[in-house]
């Protein structure tokens, strides 16, 4: 159905809008709906199976455990998922990216003993110590990014490599067998101390604010440039779901869960910490150039340059940016542990690849959000909380941990194979 | 004839020991269509992404507007005005259509993406090349077949105002009717003043757009004819080697 095309003689906009090109944003919420499961057979299923995991695993650990579903352990697991959904965000930065920094954990380690060693026996004040930690950091990820950015090795050999060379830093600053406990009480309120029952409720009210508005932010700038939006209901049903679920989830953690007369209620402090944390880095990464050329990158590095991406910067300054939230991943476990030794960190990178992962944050690269790398440490923890619960020995964890990484890993192999179909059907 | 656009001379590029470009001059005239055409491994693709500044020549003179510039990186090459559209089309298949054609030139607003106004000028540029079957412009580009994905190649390429636009196979992988619409968007970008170089095997394509054919020859131009002036056996002649040029040079 070409007539009359050829007559065309301008490059400028038709004006008749008779074969408008949609949005995606079209119909009510039912299209959508569809549209979504379409995506989602289609092999986009971001962070629908870890969704599901953690559903039926606790499920599962409910009927295995008496323990399982009472306050206590929901606070528990909040604060034992916090460090690895720090650990999982950050090294969203890298697999975006196509690239992997298998050193994170114990960057988060070393830098926590440097940060142990300076308060404890050269007695910094603790800021300072926490600022020599964050340098320590960003000079790790810098480190890295050079070898992989600029001198182009393989990021899983340079930071293997580093995984190494940073155990043997841990031990040369602590000492074989050595451990200091924290006592900063800053550092141990991260993990220890609650918010007021009434902050819980605050907490949620902000949220539920800020998500509103930016959603209706963006509606009034798509407005503004002409195109449409999606129905509104979508909106109200998206606050429904984070109000619902929040205040189930401020709720139980405004319950008295201690063990003696002396009241333990409220929303661990981490928890705040790390939204805020979420929603900046989400903030970088969908509303900004350095988020967006990023995802490119991870798309198609070669594309990237040829549209005058720097490339090497991005690859480099990622790193960077991983390694550093690797430091504040450091501060939650050292809050949560309360000690700091020369194993310090070690056990926990594979977990945080398994996080990203197992959330639906492709390996290949170019695919994946931060909140899905969070629910994706949220079902590691489950796994390691409700085995814990079961008394199981510490070897069945592990072998748990590895086999989720490796199914999660199969199902993203599996759906880039699907999304793959289409272009291979010119 | 006025003053080229673009011109080359005496271009080279080796990749190692091989010798791919071997001193080629062209150029390229505003409100004029050049055809680049040549056999397979020529050294056409080559040629052009030294113009776009994606792999820089070793050697030689390139003149914009009847200066000497230096088109080292992809960046040298857009602030000139000069568009690609790539042979293997360079998109990112985890992007949406509105994000590839707008990636490396996003339009922002305090700071973060415009994404409406992003979207109503990717649309637009769509609807002017008279694209019916992609559904949305936030289709990902993975989800799109070979004629709708170098489609967007080409709007990615005309989306901004270029002084200069290239194209390597633009019609590869399109169907006819498709193809009709980009030979006339070559025709329309050409009345607006835009310097055209289009790359293409189908001799009866470069017959029907360009005003002039060049024709490179195992890195080297061995023609450069007025289509007016030439006929078709002439350009196949050049192009497999069988004929080299006398006295006919443009
Ligand atoms: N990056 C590279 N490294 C080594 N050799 C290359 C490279 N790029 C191109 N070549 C060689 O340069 C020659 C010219 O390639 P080019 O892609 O420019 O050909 P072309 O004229 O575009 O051919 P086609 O019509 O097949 O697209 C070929 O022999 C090719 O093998
Ligand atoms: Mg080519």
């Amino acid at each position: 159905m070409t007539t009359g095309e050829a007559e065309r003689t301008n490059a400028s906009p038709d004006p008749i809008a008779g074969d408008l090109i949609g949005s995606g944003v079209e119909g009510g919420v039912g299209d959508q709906v569809r549209a979504w499961l379409q995506r989602v057979r289609g092999g986009e299923m971001g962070a629908l199976p870890a969704v599901g995991g953690f559903i039926v695993l606790s499920v599962m650990f409910s009927v295995l455990s008496p323990f399982f579903l009472t306050e206590r352990n929901f606070a528990n697991l909040m604060t034992q998922a916090a460090t690895l959904v720090m650990l999982g965000m950050a090294l969203v930065f890298v697999i975006l990216l196509g690239e992997i920094d298998l050193s994170a954990g114990v960057t988060a380690g070393v830098t926590m003993c440097i940060f142990i060693v300076l308060v404890n026996v050269q007695g910094f004040n603790w800021i300072a110590a926490l600022a020599v930690a964050f340098i320590a950091g960003i000079a790790i990820g810098a480190f890295i990014g050079f070898f992989v950015a600029r001198v182009g090795i393989p990021s899983f050999v340079v930071t293997l490599g580093l995984f190494l060379g940073l155990q043997g830093f841990e031990l040369i600053i602590i000492g074989s067998g050595g451990l200091y406990r924290v006592q900063i009480p800053e550092i141990l309120a991260i993990q220890n101390s609650n918010l007021p029952v009434w902050g819980g409720w605050a907490m949620l009210v902000v949220v539920l604010a800020v998500s509103a508005g930016t959603s209706f932010w963006d509606r009034a700038r798509r407005t503004r440039a002409g195109v449409p939006n999606r129905a509104i209901a979508l909106v109200w049903i998206k606050l429904g779901v984070i109000a619902a679920l929040g205040g189930i989830a401020v709720y139980i953690l405004n319950q008295d869960r201690g063990q003696s007369v002396k009241a333990v209620q409220g929303v661990p402090i981490v928890v705040p910490i790390v939204l805020v944390i979420l929603w900046l880095g989400t903030f970088v990464l969908d509303r900004t150039r350095y988020g967006r050329y990023i995802y490119a990158i991870g798309g198609n590095a070669e594309a990237a340059r040829r549209a005058g991406i720097k490339v090497v910067l991005i690859r480099w300054t990622a790193f960077i940016v991983c390694s550093t939230l690797s430091v504040v991943a450091g501060l939650f476990m050292i809050s949560k542990v309360g000690s700091v030794d020369a194993a310090a960190g070690r056990d926990l990178v594979l977990s945080g690849v398994a996080a990203a992962v197992v959330g639906g944050v492709s390996l290949f690269g170019g695919r994946g959000r931060l909140l899905h790398a969070a629910i994706g440490a949220l079902v590691i923890a489950v796994i390691t909380n409700g085995l814990g619960l079961l008394n199981l020995p510490a070897g069945v964890n592990y072998a748990v941990t590895g086999g989720v990484l490796i199914l999660a890993a199969t199902v993203d192999a599996v759906s880039r194979h699907r999304a793959g179909g289409a272009i291979l059907r010119t | 004839m006025d003053v080229p656009l673009i011109e080359l001379s005496g271009v080279q590029k080796s990749f190692g020991p091989v010798s791919v470009l071997k001193g080629v001059d062209l150029q390229a005239f505003p409100g004029r269509v050049t055809a680049l055409v040549g056999d397979n491994g020529a050294g056409k693709s080559t040629l052009i992404k030294g113009l776009a500044g994606v792999q820089p020549y070793d050697a030689g003179v390139v003149r914009f507007d009847g200066e000497e510039v230096a088109l080292h990186t992809p960046r040298d090459a857009s602030r000139l005005g000069i568009e690609v559209v790539y042979q293997d089309l360079a998109l990112c298949d985890n992007l949406d259509i509105v994000q590839n054609m707008f990636l490396g030139r996003e339009e922002t607003g305090f700071g973060t993406f415009d994404e409406g106004l992003m979207e109503r000028e990717a649309s637009e540029t769509l609807r002017s090349l008279s694209v019916r079957t992609v559904k949305s412009v936030r289709q990902k580009v993975s989800s799109l077949s070979g004629g709708q994905r170098q489609t967007v190649a080409i709007a990615r390429a005309v989306l901004k105002k270029a002084r200069l636009v290239i194209l390597d196979e633009p019609t590869a992988a399109l169907g006819v009717a498709q193809t009709e619409q980009v030979l006339q968007l070559v025709k329309r970008l050409a009345e607006q003043g835009v310097a055209v170089i289009i790359i293409s095997h189908n001799l009866a394509d470069v017959f029907e757009v360009a005003d002039h054919v060049s024709v490179l020859y195992l890195g080297q131009m061995v023609a450069s004819l007025e289509v007016a002036e030439t006929t078709r056996d002439e350009v196949v002649g050049y192009i497999t080697g069988t004929r080299s040029q006398g006295g006919r040079a443009a």
